[in-house]
């Protein structure tokens, strides 16, 4: 499959509608966990990018040039430490495909492999620690491993993204070790991490996107 | 709950613009971003520059803290979230008077990554050298053993103050930084909160807690503390506080402190000198000396209810950033 900087674009888009949706539920969980924002801040840093997307990103045709340009926007827009999180992952995926106008199924795994793997490097989080690192690497991990295999995208992306989910569910039952829950200790267990369950979201946002996108083909 | 705001899309950028209009004296935004705003006054050529930041929602904290004996410049952040690396890089450029510049704020990892990210490129890009001394000093947040993991609360005053003094008598980065994490090291907090804050965002209240109720150890975004019980005394809750920073720090009979009894918003000034009246007598008691005492709202939560105590420590250095003069628009000392 193919995936062109439009189709780039789109699926951002889709990111911006689905956090407008899952905001208060995202808000919700944080509530339980920190201060409740959560839903908020992604919302603010999406806003951002949606502004991006309609103006100076309209008619840019370079995948990697538009990964840059949400992450740099999103991180500009929120600080917060989702900020430099997904700024990294952005900017990482936008490495692994420069100069490139189409992505292709190689092009894919290697963009989202990066971009969790950066994340990942970002936050020196562990999976365990009640993050968004239980949900990404896992997924990362998967995701390497099935391509790997098949050297086809879509397939080894959604195997991925069935990891993510598990991982997601997974920050139920454990204690926040990482970031401003983690002074909750016990009392953690049982809420879902917010973190963990909007990565998720942009993960999954992408493979009906993608999966829509085939369909209509 | 109730607020009087316009839009909660843009209160930050409308409290901004009040604030750099009420004060011309003293600050000024930089054109480059509106979040970096810095001393309106010059400063020094050789004089390292304090660049202090945080979220949103703690005023006084940190903008207030903006002026002559404190801090050059400041980069601020949406409601209780990190700035992001830009307009803490434009005020790094700004301050920087070829003595490098100390970046204070508290340790929440969302902070620890903007600064670090902005410290990188200020280095990178810019040649600017960047020191930086992080506030833990809630005793609440981690148990000692885990001291690293603690968070900055109230106590980000006195690190603010003691390097802010440090860098205007002329101390190189190094010294500064030196001071700093003093400050930090001899520097303990714990709070009690009475009642949530709500983001004017999503309007809910940050935690749940019952009318007759108090959390200990609250901390300044609503995380949870280490315990929740029914409302007690003034003097219980002081006793309880400032015991648990004592069992932390060693502080003996002939020492030197400086006390901030901090209020959180909404916690009215009867109720904060209620509280130092207790924490006064408890320290006269132990023989400890109080060398200077602050008492109001230093760094607050919103509208949140309750209040922190805070101990520092002095030496003789201390003593002397301690009682330098400052004047910014949100604390005058003379």
């Amino acid at each position: 499959m193919n995936l062109t900087a439009k189709q780039l674009k789109d699926y951002f888009k889709e990111i911006v509608e689905m956090i407008e949706k899952e905001k208060d539920y995202l808000c919700e969980l944080d509530r339980k966990l920190g201060d409740g924002d959560h839903g908020v801040t992604m919302s603010i840093g999406w806003q951002a990018v949606n502004e991006k997307l309609n103006n100076e990103l309209a008619e840019e045709q370079d995948c990697a040039k538009i990964s840059l340009t949400v992450g740099k926007t999103f991180l500009s827009a929120v600080g917060s430490s989702v900020g430099p999180l997904y700024a990294t992952g952005f900017m990482r995926g936008a490495k692994a495909v420069k100069g490139k106008t189409e992505m292709n199924d190689n092009d894919l795994a290697e963009y989202w492999i990066a971009f969790a793997k950066g994340i990942k490097e970002r936050g020196q989080a562990e999976v365990g620690d009640k993050t968004m690192i239980d949900t990404l690497e896992p997924f990362f991990i998967s995701l390497e491993k099935q391509f790997a295999e098949s050297n086809e995208f879509l397939p080894a992306f959604t195997t991925a993204v069935e990891e993510a989910k598990k991982g997601m569910e997974s920050t139920k039952d454990i204690v926040s070790k990482k970031g401003r829950s983690s002074r909750l200790g016990e009392r953690s267990i049982g809420a879902q991490d917010p973190g963990a369950t909007s990565a998720y979201l942009i993960l999954s946002t992408f493979l009906n996107f993608v999966k829509g996108q085939v369909e209509v083909r | 709950m109730k607020k009087l705001i316009n839009d909660p899309r843009y209160v930050v950028e409308e409290m901004v613009e009040g604030y750099v209009k009420a004060h011309p004296n003293h600050i000024k935004q930089l054109p480059e971003n509106d979040r970096a705003l810095v001393t309106a006054r010059e400063t020094r050529e050789g004089k390292v520059g304090v660049l202090i930041g945080g979220g949103s929602g703690h005023e006084p904290g940190f903008m207030g803290y903006v002026g002559d004996g404190m801090a050059d410049g400041v980069a601020v952040g949406n409601i209780f979230a990190s700035p992001s690396p830009d307009p803490i890089l434009e005020v790094t450029k700004a301050i920087d008077k070829g003595a490098g510049v100390v970046y204070l704020y508290g340790n929440y990892a969302g902070d620890v990554m903007n600064f670090g990210m902005a410290a990188e490129m200020a280095d990178l890009e810019e040649d600017i050298q960047v020191g930086t001394a992080l506030a833990s000093d809630d005793v609440a947040s981690a148990p000692k053993e885990e001291k690293e993991k603690r968070r900055g609360i109230a106590g980000e005053f006195f690190i603010y103050k003691a390097a802010g003094a440090a860098a205007d008598f002329g101390y190189n980065l190094d010294d500064v930084v030196r001071v700093a994490k003093k400050a930090n090291e001899n520097t303990r907090s714990m709070g009690v909160g009475l009642s949530p804050c709500s983001l004017p965002q999503t309007g809910e209240p940050s935690f749940e807690i019952g009318d007759d109720e108090m959390e200990i150890g609250l901390g300044h975004h609503g995380e949870p503390g280490i315990e929740k019980g029914p409302i007690e005394s003034a003097d219980k809750v002081a006793d309880r506080l400032v015991h648990d920073i004592l069992a932390d720090i060693e502080i003996n009979s002939g020492d030197k402190v400086a006390v901030l009894v901090n209020g959180l918003g909404s916690t009215p000034r009867m109720e904060l000198y209620i509280v130092y009246r207790r924490v006064e007598q408890i320290l006269r008691e132990k023989g400890i000396e109080i060398y200077r005492s602050y008492v109001g709202d230093y760094i607050t939560s919103l509208e949140m209810g309750g209040c922190s105590v805070t101990l520092m420590k002095l030496d003789e250095e201390l003593e002397r950033a301690i009682d330098h003069p400052v004047d910014c628009p949100m604390f005058v000392q003379k």
